[in-house]
């Protein structure tokens, strides 16, 4: 298909406004939603393709924003090949809806992300909007599987944070334990560089928790998991979500999160709800023993543990089947679930005008679910990158 | 003059998208011959615009070869504001058929010369070949288009600026404001219309009932513009039965047993005998 060529989605029910359009249309040209109407009129011109949807609903394409690999590559341990597990990555993600990721480093040496950082790049399938640098600076406390040696502190500020990770250029996200000494003016720096600063594997209190976005943090890490469990005379960063405007990632893989705990999130703070998949290497792999890190891992039943420990280590549930259990935990609906895997997280990295939304002006990133919320096909700018069958579209040259 | 009485709205949207797509596949239409449609806007035509873009998704009938001209539009109001009769248009007929843009004709309430924008409507019309089939609506107070009591019947395409009732009932639709409702619009005249070979008004609910009275059982009157269509060769008038309830039952009773010969103009299996009783 040629960039300029018009090309008109129909039979199809969009996800837009907020709501599924029954009988609409989407236009579509040099990989851009446009106002169907303004062409007609002024430019008098009608569709050169047309694409016979079949009664899909097309949804904005699923964006995540904490994925540490997958299909056998683990972002923070493929040191040799980079650019090669990147894009195994990007394309992989494909099958699941997903247009848009942001690949996860756990802590690491300073040598690794030096290594690693720079070439983190253009992808070929599920676009790289920046990776998110989850540590070092974290509290050993609620490490998770993160290596604790090493972990780092602030010693000298800003200038410790930028020898630890080399250049902070391929960096969207930095997830911090506000409590470390020195912590509040990195976030401040940070966030003004516009690099989003999301508070998590932490012991922080709410003071300390609401000092953070004070200071410019405006994400919480995968709610629930690496933080001080809810207590009522201090909810900690629980509390967050009824004080502060705030964005928070939920990995609603249905182990991490328990579903009451998942209603609770959803009810308490549905408006920055995001839902993540914090997806390992093992993503889209078979059950068994498997390597995130310098930690040997687990896969059973949808779960993967540290091997010989209780200690959960990232989920292998795809973001289309977090989406469809939200929906089935919370009774939220199709367009509150897709939402808070598209709009919420487009928001979340102010990109909400061009990802995560169907409306005219923005990318034509699109995917197609069933009315099962199972994935079709995948499109980016408006050219299809997956299918999961041949025939669940049609072409139609006009 | 016909007057096709049916039972409901929905019958009345089923019978009105047969008749025209009948009309305009008897016509046989192609690219040198094009059919020729003027077009109302509001509730009452939408259920036969539903109809129409079932037909068309069913391969019924095709709009590849159709020119349309629409009857009316607000002036100085943005043309992707909901009630626009371009967003109108668009949103509830032209997206969903295969109608070229190049064919499509709506006065642009936008213009900076309006009075030369209607001036050119009506020449375009002329050189489309005049209109084969207008399709028309009317308000409660039996106005046609925006030809609003005591509108010349012979008027042709202008700038009307509308009465105080039109404004208040277009209200609701400008969230309550007045302040917010279009004072003039541009419209075909009552003459534009008469212009056309066929006419087609549809009426539909109790709130219509008095303007459907004085349309066919008074005499032509500038008060009531639609009566004007009385002396139209072929004017069809359809309405759903709550619309009869202020005529005589004789007139309703007359009409009705003329269905069998009504039904005829939508029979798909026979072509439309031009010469046709009217």
């Amino acid at each position: 298909m040629e960039n300029s060529e018009l090309i008109r989605f129909e039979n199809c029910r969009i996800l837009k406004h907020g709501q599924i359009v029954e009988n609409d249309y989407l236009l579509v040209r040099n990989g851009k939603i446009e106002d169907y109407m303004k062409v007609y009129f002024d430019e008098g011109k009608e569709p050169d393709i047309k694409i016979n949807c079949k009664g899909a609903l097309l949804s904005p394409g699923l964006i995540d924003i904490q994925v540490n690999g997958g299909f056998g590559i683990d972002f923070s341990y493929n040191v040799n090949d980079v650019e090669k597990g990147l894009q195994t990555v990007s394309e992989g993600l494909l099958q699941y809806g997903i247009t848009g990721f942001c690949p996860t480093l756990v802590s690491s040496s300073p040598d690794v992300y030096k290594e690693i950082l720079p070439k983190m790049g253009c992808t070929s399938g599920a676009i790289n909007l920046g990776t998110h640098v989850e540590g070092p600076f974290v509290n050993k406390a609620r490490v998770g599987a993160h290596a604790i040696s090493n972990l780092r502190t602030f010693d000298e500020g800003m200038k410790t944070v930028e020898k630890v990770y080399g250049n902070l250029d391929s960096i969207k996200i930095i997830t911090i334990a506000p409590e470390i000494e020195g912590a509040l003016d990195v976030i401040k720096q940070l966030t003004n560089r516009g690099i989003i600063v999301s508070i998590g594997h932490s012991e922080a209190n709410l003071r300390t928790a609401e000092a953070a976005v004070k200071s410019g943090a405006s994400l919480i890490t995968h709610l629930f998991n690496a933080m001080v469990p809810f207590h009522h005379r201090d909810p900690g960063i629980l509390g967050l979500l009824t004080t502060e405007p705030i964005y928070f990632g939920l990995i609603n893989d249905g182990c991490h999160t328990h579903p009451a705990a998942t209603r609770i999130a959803y009810r308490t703070n549905y408006d920055g709800l995001i839902l993540v998949t914090d997806a390992i290497s093992a993503l889209g792999l078979h059950e068994g023993v498997h390597r995130i890190g310098e930690l040997e891992i687990e896969i059973k039943e949808n779960c993967a543990h540290i091997v010989g420990t209780n200690t959960l280590c990232g989920s292998i549930l795809p973001l289309n089947k977090c989406v469809k259990l939200f929906d089935e935990y919370t009774k939220c609906g199709k367009i509150k679930a897709l939402e808070a895997a598209t709009l919420h997280p487009a928001q979340m990295l102010g990109i909400a005008d061009k990802k995560g939304t169907l409306h005219e002006g923005a990318d034509a990133d699109i995917t197609f679910f069933d009315d099962n919320l199972d994935v079709l096909s995948t499109w980016i700018g408006g050219r299809c990158m997956y299918a999961k069958c041949t025939n669940s579209f049609e072409i139609i040259k006009t | 003059m016909k007057l096709i009485i049916l039972e409901s709205a929905e019958e009345v949207a089923s019978w009105t998208a047969k008749f025209v797509a009948k009309k305009i596949n008897d016509f046989k239409p192609d690219s040198t011959n094009f059919f020729v449609l003027g077009l109302p806007t509001g509730s009452t035509p939408l259920g036969m615009y539903q109809k129409l873009i079932e037909f068309h998704r069913a391969g019924k009938v095709s709009f590849k070869y159709v020119k349309t001209f629409n009857m009316d539009e607000y002036v100085g109001l943005p043309r992707e504001h909901p009630e626009s009769y371009h967003y109108f248009m668009w949103n509830n007929f032209f997206k969903h058929i295969d109608i070229q843009p190049a064919n499509v004709n709506i006065l642009n309430g936008n213009a900076v010369d309006l009075d030369k924008e209607c001036e050119n409507y009506e020449k375009k019309i002329v050189s489309a070949g005049g209109i084969h089939l207008f399709i028309g609506g009317i308000g409660p107070d039996g106005h046609i288009a925006f030809n609003e009591p005591g509108s010349s019947l012979v008027s042709r395409t202008r700038v009307k600026t509308l009465a105080k009732e039109t404004l208040e009932a277009n209200a609701r639709f400008f969230d309550n404001d007045l302040s917010k409702v279009p004072k003039r619009a541009l419209t075909v005249g009552v003459g534009t219309v008469m212009d056309a070979k066929e006419v087609m008004i549809i009426i539909l609910g109790s709130h219509k009932a008095f303007a459907l009275y004085k349309a066919v059982e008074e005499g032509v009157n500038h008060m009531w513009t639609v009566s004007a269509f009385q002396q139209h060769p072929r004017t069809i008038m359809v309405c759903d039965d709550d619309a009869t309830s202020e005529l005589r039952v004789k007139t309703v009773r007359y009409f009705k047993n003329l269905h069998q010969v009504h039904q005829k103009l939508i029979d798909e299996t026979s072509r439309t005998n031009s010469d046709t009783e009217f």
